[in-house]
């Protein structure tokens, strides 16, 4: 990858970052709020079912993590592995693609 | 009189360590008990020394794993139980004994076009930076880097990346990078950027934690990725 | 070339990188697992409700509690980070980032605790 290419990785990665600030301050506060008392399936799917601001609001976190994870990942991969280049490339960016898949597969399953 | 256990680093990268046994005085530096023992123990060690007053930089060695210059580093605030342990600075090729090769730490100093590039001529009048302006503030705060190499020494992304600038060149990339006068800020920008550039650094602070001059590459290299980021966005990278 | 030691690393930012990195790959192992018991809801509320039971067993939520510790450290250690790289720098005041991003994350992890037991 070029060094331009590179420094588009990290904006990616600090923007997903600040979108996940938030989404992260929102989904701490949810789990806190929901264990209270044990959680069920029904208290979740009750919160989420056929809820559009929510369908929305795991679908910003779920591609915001998508784009961020793998990024780091890369890193990771580069600096304590050693692997380089298109292959960790590549690798990363199906990690993304994995990510974004199971995780739509996951809000349509409590959305819907 | 008491002794000192200095263990020093003999030979090139597969050498071993050696200990001699070497005088301990008040107010000793560590480049005492080195020269001490180059010219009273064993004249065979290499070794680099220049102003032995903390303004040149070249003593620069590992002591007891970090990278301290060795002129201003007193034995009483490192040798605890009378021992000392001395190598040649780390990320480095060794020439000898505690002699390092620096070129590669100044070719990536040339690599993060850390040098000035003029745009006036004798025939121009004096550019005028105004010292209060935030860019030349930015500047004051980093520009005392004597190319010593403790910064990169200390760095892990230097271990860990090969082709990483290191903290020292990226921080004179940003004194220049803030300079008005300057003529290659595109080029430079282009220079320091990526993987091998800016953007690996992680925050350490470990180049900010043993810099002997107390400059915060950490800073300067944030301001790496806040110009790159801006230029991003602009589309002008 | 010798290489640099563990006494090069023992101070407050060297752990705090160590805690941001070893959490974010933690969270990235984790992810996929949860989107798959989250994925049971497809085949209906019961099934759901079995993987819940599940996560129950001590082991299991003490082990929610040390994802939530590292979800919390994660975002506050970033958060330091954001702010190192995008808003400026203080040398006074990088000790005190790091131990506030430490003190949040663990008053979170504490407060998911109380909850869960």
């Amino acid at each position: 990858m070029s060094a331009r290419g590179e420094a588009r990785l990290w904006v990616a990665q600090r923007a997903s970052a600040a979108v996940l600030g938030i989404c992260v301050v929102v989904h701490l506060i949810t789990m806190i709020a929901a264990v209270r008392g044990g959680l069920t399936a029904a208290e979740m799917l009750e919160r989420t079912r056929g809820s559009m601001a929510w369908a929305a609001f795991y679908g910003l976190f779920v591609l915001a993590v998508s784009i961020h994870a793998p990024i780091g990942l890369r890193t990771i991969v580069s600096e304590w592995v050693g692997w380089r280049g298109r292959g960790a490339d590549a690798a990363c960016a199906v990690a993304a693609l994995a990510l974004l898949f199971l995780g739509a597969r996951a809000i349509a399953a409590v959305s819907l | 009189m008491t002794q000192l256990q200095v263990q020093i680093w003999r030979g090139g990268a597969d050498g071993r360590f050696q200990t001699y046994a070497v005088p301990r005085h008040d107010a000793q530096t560590v480049l005492d008990v080195v020269t001490y023992i180059q010219r009273r123990l064993d004249p065979s060690l290499a070794y680099r020394f220049a102003c032995r007053v903390g303004m040149c930089g070249s003593c620069a060695m590992t002591v007891n794993g970090q990278p301290r210059w060795t002129c201003r580093t007193h034995v009483a605030r490192v040798a605890a139980n009378g021992k000392l342990t001395i190598g040649p600075l780390a990320h480095l090729p060794v020439v000898r004994d505690l002699v390092t090769d620096m070129r590669e730490f100044f070719d990536k100093w040339a690599r993060a076009r850390g040098q000035f590039q003029p745009t006036r001529t004798r025939r121009d009048d004096f550019a005028r930076v105004a010292p209060a302006s935030p860019s030349r503030r930015a500047i004051d705060v980093a520009i005392e880097c004597i190319g010593c190499g403790v910064c990169y020494a200390a760095c892990d992304v230097v271990a860990w990346n090969p082709d990483y600038l290191g903290p020292a060149a990226l921080n004179r990339a940003w004194t220049l990078v803030n300079d008005v006068r300057d003529g290659a800020q595109r080029e430079r920008l282009a220079a320091v950027v990526g993987d091998a550039g800016c953007h690996a650094c992680h925050t350490h602070e470990s180049c900010t934690e043993r810099c002997p001059k107390h400059l915060a590459p950490t800073a300067s290299i944030a301001g790496l990725k806040r110009a790159s980021a801006l230029a991003v966005l602009r589309g002008e990278l | 070339m010798t290489s640099s030691s563990w006494r090069n690393r023992g101070h407050a930012a060297y752990g705090a990188f160590l805690l941001h990195r070893v959490s974010g790959l933690a969270l990235t192992v984790f992810l996929p697992f949860h989107f798959l018991v989250l994925g049971q809801a497809l085949k209906g509320e019961g099934a759901l409700d079995e993987v819940l039971r599940w996560t129950q067993s001590p082991g299991v939520q003490a082990s929610e509690i040390a994802l939530v510790f590292l979800l919390a450290v994660h975002l506050t250690g970033g958060l330091r980070l954001l702010l190192v790289e995008f808003v400026g720098w203080r040398s006074d005041a990088q000790k005190a980032l790091i131990a506030t991003a430490g003190g949040v994350a663990a008053f979170c992890a504490l407060a998911f605790a109380l909850n869960l037991v």
